[in-house]
Formats: C-alpha cells, sequence, structure tokens
C-alpha cells in the first residue's frame, strides 16, 4: 500500500521528529510513504480567523499536491478536519460568489482521501497493535477537532493501550479544550492560558509522565505552559509513541 | 419557592427599585476576561456550578433513546417557521386578536420600550411585576420604565438577586450564577428591606432559608400589582397561546393575578401548530434545567372573563433579527431557544464570565447572536466572534443543533475582511473592523510564503540557523503568547529537509 503523508507546516517547521515518526510507523507496517514537496499549510489559521479569500489559493495548492494519491495521512486532527469540514465549505461559498465550482469539485476530491494517524492505522490499516514499545505513564489528551471534528472516539486509546510496557491513565476533564484555539492563544491569552493551565494540572494529577496528543498545535500551546512550571510532566505527539520501539526509542 | 399559601402581607411604602446599571463603554471581550480570569472565587462559582449543571445535562439526555430525532426536528420545526416567518407572524396575529389581545409591532428597543411605556401609563400604574424575560433585557426595559417613572420589579429568584444586587445577569438561566450563598445573603440582607420587606436579621445562607426569605419578599409584591410584564418561550401561531416554562412558579403568579399582561417576544419565537410544542417540552427542559420536565409550564390564548388577566398586550420585537434573517449563514442563531447548555459546556464561558460578553447573551450563542443583532462596528461586537477556541463543544450540545462555530468563523469574516450584511433591512457592504490591518498584512504574507515552497524552505532554514538567537519574550502579537507560554524550540532541521536528504541517500 501507498500513502502519501501530510505533515501539516507546524510538524515540519517545529516538530519534525513527528513526520520522522509517522514515516518510520508507517514504513514499518508495510507502506510506501510519499511526501508530495509541493504541500504546504491546510490553510486551517488563516481561514479560522477569518481569511477565507487568503484560504483559497492554499486549499487549490493542497488539493494539487496530493492530487493523484488515494490515501493522505496527517498527524493532526484539526488538519485533517479542516481539509474534510472546511474545504468542501470554502469551495462552495467560492462556487456561490461567482468564482466557478472548480475549488469545490476540487475539494469534494480530495476531502474523502484524507485519514487522520489513528483512522489510517484503525480503518485502513486494520491494526490495532503497531508494536511499539513504551515503557511510561502515558495521560491522552484528545484534542477537540479529533474529538468532535472528525470523531475518532477511542481511536487513539484502542492504540496506546495496546503499547507494550505503556500504562494509560484517564485524564480527568479529557473532553475539555486545552485553550490553543489557533489564534485564539493570542487574541485571548489569559483565557487560553487558564484554560491550558487546568489542562496541565489535571495531566500532571494523573502521576503520569507523559501527556499525549495527536495535534501539535495544542502540545506547543501545553509544553510552552508545562516549561514555565517544575513539573516532570513532558509532552510528546502519539505518533513518536506508535513509532517507538526496543531498538528505537523516541529522542 | 415552592409555597403555594397566599397570606396577606403587610404593604410598606416601597420606593422605586434600582435599574440595573447602563453600561456605556463596555471593553471588548479579551480586556474584560483578564480581569475574571484573575477573579478566584468568580472562578470557582462558575466552575462549580457550570460543571453541576453540564453533568446532570448529559444524564437527562442520555435517558432519550430519540434525542438525536428529536434534536433534528426542532431545528426543522425551527428553519421551516424562519423560512415562513411573515406568514407565521401575521397568523399569529389574527389569532391573538380573536382571542381578545392585542399585538403592536416594535421594529427595535425604543419603539418596544416605547409601546410597553404607554401601556403602563395608561392603566395608571407606577410599578409592574416582571416574569423573567430574556427580551426584556435585551432591549433595557427596566431602565426605560425607570425613565418614566414606572418601577419594575423583578420576581425569578436570581433575576432578583441580580436586581437587588446592583448587578448585571452573568447566564441566560442563571443570571446569579456568579454569586455563592454567602454573597446572595448579604444582598438580601442589606437590600430587601429598601425596597420592600425586609429579610429577616438572622438570614443565614442556607437554600432554603434564602429562598424563604425572597417569597415573603415576593409575596407582597405579587397581590399588590396590577400590571406584568412578561416575555415568552414559545408563541403559537394557530392558536395564538403563547408559553411560559419555569421552575419556580413566580412566573405564573404575575401572568395569573394582575390586570393588565404585557408581553415582550421576539418575532423568532413563533411556532406555526400547538402540536410543535411536543419537540421543545422536551428538548428544553432537559438542555436548560436537567429536568425532565420543568416544574411550571403557563399557556394562555388572548384574554378569559373572570380568569386572569382582562387585558393582554402582545409586543412583536424585531430589533435586528429580520437582519439576521438575511444572512443565509448567521440566520441559524435565530433557532435559538435560550436553553444556555451551550454556556454551560463552555470552556471560555467558564473562565471568562458571563459580563465579559458585554450583553444580556453571554456565552457561545452570545457570541454569534450579538454581533447579528447589533452589528459589529464596537469594539465589544467586533471581539465577540473570536471569544471562542472553536472547539464544538457548544454544537454537540445545542437541542436546535445551530453550528456555532460555522457561525463564528462567518462572523470573523465579517470583521476581517468585511463583506455583505443587511442593516434595518438595507442590504450594505460592510468596511472591515478597525485594528485589523496588521493582521491582514501578516495573513497575506504568510499565505505568500506558504503558497510558494521554494521561499517556505528559504525561510525555514534561516529560522534553523538563528534558533540560538531566538528570544524568550516576544514583541508585537507574539508577547501575548510568551507572557504565559514558553515557544517551542526551533529544530536544526525540518522535516522537508530531513526527508530531501534520507531520499538522496537511499534512492527508492
Amino acid at each position: 500500500m501507498r500513502a502519501a503523508l501530510f505533515v501539516t507546516c507546524v510538524s515540519d517547521v517545529l516538530y519534525p521528529r513527528t513526520g520522522i515518526a509517522v514515516v518510520r510507523l508507517l514504513e514499518r507496517l508495510g507502506v510506501v510513504v510519499d511526501f508530495p514537496a509541493a504541500q504546504s499549510c491546510c490553510g486551517q489559521p488563516q481561514y479560522n480567523t477569518g481569511y477565507r479569500y487568503e484560504t483559497e489559493p492554499l486549499v487549490r495548492r493542497t488539493v494539487r499536491a496530493f492530487a493523484g494519491h488515494e490515501y493522505v495521512v496527517t498527524p493532526s486532527g484539526s488538519c485533517a478536519a479542516m481539509i474534510r469540514e472546511h474545504y468542501p465549505r470554502i469551495g462552495r461559498k467560492a462556487a456561490a460568489e461567482g468564482r466557478g465550482s472548480e475549488l469545490a469539485e476540487a475539494a469534494a476530491s480530495l476531502a474523502p482521501r484524507v485519514y487522520e494517524l489513528t483512522e489510517f492505522l484503525t480503518d485502513v490499516l486494520g491494526v490495532t497493535d503497531v508494536g511499539a514499545y513504551f515503557p511510561h505513564t502515558v495521560t491522552y489528551h484528545p484534542s477537540c477537532h479529533g474529538l468532535r471534528g472528525l470523531g475518532l472516539g477511542d481511536r487513539p486509546r484502542r492504540l496506546l493501550a495496546a503499547v507494550k510496557g505503556l500504562d494509560l491513565v484517564e485524564l480527568p476533564g479529557a473532553e475539555e479544550c486545552c485553550g490553543f484555539g489557533g489564534t485564539f492563544a493570542v487574541k485571548n491569552p489569559d483565557v487560553s492560558a487558564a484554560m491550558g493551565t487546568d489542562k496541565i494540572t489535571a495531566a500532571a494529577g494523573t502521576g503520569a509522565r507523559v501527556l499525549c496528543g495527536a495535534d501539535n498545535s495544542c502540545l506547543a500551546h501545553l509544553d510552552g505552559l508545562l516549561r514555565r512550571t517544575d513539573s516532570p510532566l513532558r509532552t510528546l505527539h502519539l505518533a513518536e509513541i506508535l513509532a517507538a520501539t526496543e531498538e528505537e526509542p523516541p529522542s | 419557592m415552592t409555597g403555594t399559601y397566599l397570606g396577606m402581607p403587610a404593604m410598606p411604602a416601597t420606593p422605586r427599585m434600582p435599574a440595573v446599571p447602563a453600561t456605556p463603554e463596555v471593553p471588548s471581550f479579551p480586556e474584560a476576561a483578564r480581569e475574571a480570569v484573575r477573579d478566584g472565587v468568580l472562578r470557582a462559582n462558575l466552575r462549580h456550578a457550570t460543571h453541576t449543571i453540564r453533568d446532570k445535562r448529559a444524564r437527562a439526555v442520555a435517558e432519550l433513546a430519540d434525542w438525536d430525532r428529536l434534536r433534528a426536528a426542532g431545528r426543522a420545526v425551527k428553519d421551516h417557521t424562519l423560512r415562513h416567518l411573515d406568514r407565521y407572524l401575521l397568523q399569529l396575529e389574527e389569532a391573538v386578536t380573536a382571542a381578545g389581545g392585542t399585538v403592536h409591532w416594535a421594529a427595535d428597543a425604543d419603539e418596544a420600550n416605547r409601546i410597553v411605556t404607554d401601556l403602563v401609563r395608561a392603566t395608571g400604574e407606577r410599578e409592574v411585576v416582571k416574569v423573567k424575560s430574556m427580551a426584556t433585557q435585551e432591549i433595557g426595559l427596566n431602565e426605560a420604565l425607570e425613565a418614566a417613572g414606572i418601577a419594575a420589579y423583578e420576581t425569578d429568584l436570581a433575576e432578583l438577586i441580580v436586581q437587588l444586587g446592583h448587578d448585571r445577569p452573568s447566564h441566560i438561566l442563571v443570571p446569579a450564577i456568579h454569586r455563592n450563598r454567602a454573597e446572595i445573603r448579604d444582598v438580601f440582607r442589606t437590600e430587601m428591606g429598601r425596597w420592600g420587606r425586609p429579610a429577616p436579621g438572622s438570614l443565614g445562607d442556607d437554600p432554603r432559608e434564602l429562598a424563604e426569605a425572597a417569597r415573603l419578599h415576593l409575596r407582597e409584591k405579587f397581590l399588590r400589582a396590577k400590571v406584568a410584564v412578561s416575555g415568552a418561550n414559545f408563541m403559537v401561531a394557530e392558536t395564538g397561546t403563547m408559553v411560559v416554562l419555569e421552575s419556580e412558579g413566580n412566573g405564573r403568579m404575575c401572568l395569573t393575578l394582575p390586570e393588565t399582561l404585557i408581553s415582550v417576544v421576539g418575532i423568532e419565537k413563533v411556532v406555526p401548530t400547538f402540536r410543535d410544542l411536543e419537540i421543545f417540552l422536551q428538548t428544553l427542559p432537559r438542555s436548560s434545567t436537567a429536568e425532565r420536565m420543568n416544574p411550571y409550564t403557563t399557556m394562555w390564548t388572548g384574554t378569559m372573563k373572570g380568569d386572569g388577566p382582562t387585558a393582554f398586550h402582545l409586543v412583536l420585537l424585531d430589533n435586528g433579527r429580520t437582519d439576521t434573517l438575511a444572512d443565509e449563514t448567521g440566520r441559524q442563531a435565530l433557532r435559538c431557544i435560550r436553553c444556555s447548555a451551550c454556556l454551560n459546556v463552555c470552556p471560555v464561558y467558564e473562565r471568562a464570565g458571563g459580563h465579559a460578553y458585554g450583553s444580556v447573551y453571554p456565552g457561545p450563542i452570545g457570541a454569534i447572536l450579538s454581533p447579528q443583532l447589533r452589528g459589529t462596528a464596537r469594539a465589544i461586537d467586533a471581539s465577540l466572534p473570536y471569544a471562542s477556541t472553536l472547539c464544538g463543544a457548544c454544537y454537540e450540545v445545542c437541542p436546535v443543533a445551530i453550528d456555532i462555530p460555522e457561525v463564528l468563523v462567518h462572523l470573523r469574516e465579517r470583521v476581517a475582511q468585511g463583506g455583505p450584511a443587511t442593516r434595518a433591512g438595507i442590504r450594505v457592504t460592510l468596511r472591515p473592523a478597525d485594528g485589523h490591518t496588521a493582521e491582514r498584512a501578516a495573513m497575506r504574507a504568510a499565505r505568500l510564503l506558504l503558497d510558494h515552497p521554494g521561499a517556505l524552505r528559504a525561510g525555514e532554514r534561516l529560522l534553523a540557523r538563528a534558533r540560538r538567537l531566538a528570544p524568550r519574550r516576544l514583541p508585537g502579537a507574539g508577547r501575548a503568547w510568551t507572557d504565559s507560554r514558553e515557544l517551542p524550540t526551533v529544530p536544526p532541521e525540518s522535516f522537508r529537509d530531513w526527508w530531501a536528504a534520507r531520499e538522496r541517500s537511499t534512492p527508492r
């Protein structure tokens, strides 16, 4: 099987280890990974902040970059939700405003081919035990777009529970937003930090050493708050845990 | 407040009630929220209350196997009614008139206030009792009556607490949610005596004691009042029936004892048939108070000889609603049945409190309703669409399936980029709100960079090379991030470069 990796701009620039982990993991599971270099940002920050017109070129770029791929895998629930939920909406609005149906058609062709990583593993590859080894206590924060936007359900938890050596502890108030919310974090910094502080306090209270998530933007916010405390807790993307083996632990 | 015994209380001469303080200079949402986030007592009060009610709501909703179908049906009925609103409102007017009521049409708050003031004046009365109503708060009716020398007494327990405390409501359903028991006791002790029967000197903070003090205080008002003012949860077009749902029974006192009843109701509250109530009488109580059925449902149709008020006036309020109806994406906000489930699950509301929204409609629904009803010209209204992380919890609980995140993004576009809108019935093109010039420039620059992978790659390498120079504190908008959070450390190599290097070393 072949799959294209949509690494997302945040992971590309700030968290390359996540992308590397996805490649290692998928290759270990027998998937041939492509990385179309023409890919860029999905346009979520622009769109969510109210700049729909600025988003359109990025929609076109993303659609073109993945035109020939049957499966597009991304380690971000919010970027997947952007493509699946909002690209068609952006396309419909462009058509309604007289800019033709091209964008709507392109969005409709890409949306069903995009999978968030845990969906791809469980639904397409049909695996729960990916052969990972990670001997630590872990708690999982399900980011809002994965949870409510994509309806990932217990897929991430099932994958984590099957990791050898991993002790999964429940995060109290797991379904509550961490307070990142894209530009919300800078437009409403006080509320954002208050939400994030409640989240890391709850996570630290579980006794876990690792706060795991499947969206690097949420993790950047939580990690940024954690590093202002003396908590031994650290954040890690789900992909890095799933890619870890006894021979190759996460860096 | 379940006592039904009606003795004859002493009736001291009472001065006029304080109107809720007007707030002409409303700060923007982030500014107001900053204060609230720092108030530990407020945050604890809000957290306790919202978490209790959200858990109860989830249990009450889970009891119904057909919740999803009820939700879809509620949405469909509301959408259908909104699409044919002109027809149903005329049908309603006809039915109310035939039943002995009088219908008045109010285009905006001023007109509605004028109509109600004139109606009260015509009775010769100087005071009215009020049933909790969002519509009358929206138009500032109490203040308008006060200016006309008419005292308006709130009779809902929580509204009473707010009014006595010279405070503003901070929740649609639980206006005094931001107050704890001890604070309420203090308000009752110091204020009740100034407006009527005083609280007992020994008043403690036990809820039962507090409720009893309010009951005795309110009873003399119910028995004396000749005029009542209410809103309505629903209006039935085919029969002209008004419907009020409540928990305490105080509303029913106001709706049945006075001689004149004036109801101010938003035009979107109409439903076509009596049978449509079947849906909302299930979804509203479960979504709002987490009850299977609300304790009091009062319905009245016009007037009836020898029973209830002898005069009934219905003031149909527009106040920005038809403008909202003209907006294809935004109009779904008019489906709202004011249950407040979205407030109780909103993590932003929980930290910021209701006052930060600068409107009688706080929380997620307020963030999409206020900028539509009032426009986006003021700083507070331009900031409200951004008062959300788009986490989607509000959409998930909404009993009429309003896609609040979708409308928020739509309104952000209006604020950031301008665009078409309807104001006072006229199609206009709005300019972007002030203060978005730098952001727009940054978004354009980012778009250019992101749409040119070569430039992006060069930028990434520049960032990686300069990573040791990265400051701990950022200037400008970035400061908002670094004030409370560390910046992510820039890695020496981007994923893109790692991939390219690997491709070169192991060609496939």
